[in-house]
């Protein structure tokens, strides 16, 4: 099964390759190559697109079993890379107009991938961490990027600090899991708690350690309190890219660790995700009734969003996680296409994030204020858009499964959550037009808005390839448990050391 | 009569250590600076407890793994640095009370 193959790490080595050789053009050609460094960081995610679909997608185990590629990690990849791919194209233009045209902040988005895609293959504890820590220390220079305005050197300061805590219990659960199965192999570690009758106590704890540290990273409630801030002191394109891509990575690394090798431990985890789940749906659905910021509310809406994505992971079963994985798909869609709108918000060069300056925005910019309608019923849930599908089938899964009053309570804050989402309709179409917002409208936000718009719409159509797709990548994460499983009778010597 | 060091104790040590380091986060009120060597305190505590388990069982993976810890932890104190001096540039201040521009 281990073999030294490097070919299943070849999208990665390609990426890194190409945001190292940008950085020296970069450091030889200064700021003024930015716009090129950013054109050829979105080929460059191109090719490592082609070059991941070009692979071959049966389970793979490289680099002594650190690094898995399998249909799961191979999709959830394809995901992100055309996360930072939308985030590169809506930077394009941003950053000039901000005056942050430094030629890291492309570079800086690929490290970041880079780090997403060995999160989501991580088949090792020290993979998982060296992932995690590449897409933080890139995001936390990306939140401070902006550096004469103090409000984005704040958001980078809190990112970092809270970022950096829950590195450091991460680093402890994992230190804990170490110590009690006697392994940071994902293998190894399922195999151990397979064969023993309870979980020990230092696993539990190791186990909820990391469940925080990462409840940070996707900002579920009772870990979210950095996102406000952070998403609306970082620059627009920045927080786009935050509410995209990073949380699709730490959830595809949520799923397997907890649905591979925690699978034993699913009665202990499925308490703190159930909790984490309910709360962060009723805290995104409350606490964005109250918000004036476009971006804060954003921020409570992906809290929200995050609680209904976890509601697919509390099933625990492959429907939830394919769930999960199409539900995270459509909402990284929407969300693009709600930030390619925000960063229009400009009136005379300064951006404008006040939900009143939408007033009347379906009399100056009709085109920006039916985008945004879609997006916003979309969101909202109401079919037959999109998001009402991704919320159909994470409450699908939880049904099946008899988990009725959370589901009951999704579909109530997600009402309570169409109330914020229709404000900015009512707003845009309702309210009394006030002074344009500028004309300019970049070709790239123009097609990742077109983009959005469409897939929105037209999912209803052709709803199956998305369902097929995220459901046999659901299936071979847990195809991998049962082999796992399989052997756990004649391997139960690997939690001896620990036990004595 | 001896007091036998074993794991129990280098355990206990590193939950203390890192206690310590969640709690000069939270608790300090005055500089970043500390925040910062809180941060350093929590990491050093893992490796406490990391190179304690791999000499218990023998095992060579948790030394490892402490060697990466170290160098992610000079990585992440390079750029919180650089994080503070941007913030110090704009507020004039580093302290925790003026981090505070955006409530709600």
């Amino acid at each position: 099964m281990v073999d030294f193959n490097l070919v299943p790490l070849l999208p990665e080595i390609f990426l890194a390759i190409t945001a190292m050789g940008l950085l020296i053009v970069g450091a030889f050609h200064g700021n003024e190559s930015t716009r090129a460094i950013c054109w050829a960081s979105a080929i460059g995610v191109v090719v490592t697109g082609f070059i991941l679909l070009g692979l071959d997608w049966n389970e793979r185990h490289v680099l002594n079993n650190m690094f898995v590629f399998d249909q799961f990690s191979g999709l959830m990849k394809v995901i992100i890379l055309l996360g930072v791919l939308a985030s590169l194209a809506l930077s394009v233009r941003y950053i000039i107009q901000e005056g942050i045209e430094r030629f890291e902040y492309p570079i800086l988005l690929l490290f970041a991938g880079i780090g997403m895609m060995i999160m989501v293959s991580a088949n090792n504890m020290l993979s998982l961490y060296m992932g995690l820590e590449l897409q933080s220390l890139s995001l936390y220079v990306l939140a401070a990027i902006h550096r004469n305005s103090s409000k984005s050197a704040e958001a980078g300061i809190k990112y970092f600090i809270l970022g950096a805590l829950s590195s450091g219990l991460l680093l402890f659960g994992i230190s804990l899991i170490y110590g009690f199965t006697g392994s940071v192999d994902f293998d190894v570690i399922g195999r151990s708690l397979m064969s023993v009758e309870t979980i020990p106590q230092g696993v539990t704890f190791g186990l909820v350690l990391i469940l925080a540290a990462l409840a940070f990273k996707i900002s579920a409630v009772p870990f979210h309190m950095w996102t406000p801030d952070v998403y609306q002191g970082a620059p627009t394109s920045v927080t786009a890219f935050f509410a995209m891509v990073p949380k699709i990575a730490a959830m595809g690394l949520l799923m397997r660790l907890l649905l591979d090798p925690f699978a034993a431990a699913f009665d202990q985890w499925m308490q703190i995700i159930y909790f984490v789940s309910l709360m962060s749906m009723i805290v995104g659905g409350f606490a964005a009734l109250v918000q004036e910021d476009i971006k804060r509310l954003l921020a409570y809406s992906s809290i929200g969003n995050m609680g209904y994505a976890l509601i697919g992971l509390v099933a625990g079963t492959a429907e939830g996680a394919g769930a999960v994985i199409l539900y995270l798909f459509i909402y990284m869609i929407m969300t693009a296409g709600t930030f390619a709108v925000v960063m229009c918000m400009r009136r005379n060069g300064m951006a404008v994030y006040k939900i009143s300056d939408l007033s009347g925005l379906s009399k100056n910019s009709p085109v920006l204020a039916y985008v945004l309608l879609v997006l916003m019923f979309s969101m909202s849930g109401i079919p037959p858009m999109a998001g009402f599908f991704g919320k159909l089938v994470v409450f699908n899964a939880a049904v099946d499964q008899g988990y009725y009053i959370l589901a009951t309570l999704g579909v109530i804050t997600s009402v309570i959550a169409a109330y914020y989402y229709l404000r900015i309709v009512k707003v845009m179409f309702f309210d009394d037009a006030v002074d344009a917002f500028d004309k300019e409208l970049p070709l790239a936000r123009r097609v990742v808005m077109l983009f959005s718009v469409v897939f929105v719409l037209c999912f209803v159509f052709k709803p199956s390839p998305f369902m097929s797709m995220s459901l046999s990548a659901a299936d071979s994460l847990f195809s991998n448990a049962a082999i796992m499983s399989a052997p756990a009778g004649d391997d139960a010597q690997s939690l001896e050391p620990a036990a004595g | 009569m001896m007091l036998e060091v074993g794991l129990t104790h280098y355990l206990v040590l590193a939950a203390l250590l890192f206690t310590v380091g969640v709690f000069g986060m939270f608790l300090n009120r005055k500089n970043v600076i500390v925040i910062l060597m809180s941060i350093e305190l929590m990491l050093l505590a893992v490796n406490i407890n990391f190179v304690a388990f791999s000499a218990y069982m023998g095992d060579l993976v948790g030394q490892v793994f402490t060697m990466f810890i170290l160098t992610v932890a000079a990585a992440e104190a390079a750029i919180g640095l650089a994080i503070l001096v941007v913030f110090f540039r704009n507020k004039g201040s580093i302290a925790v009370e003026d981090i505070s521009a955006m409530k709600g």
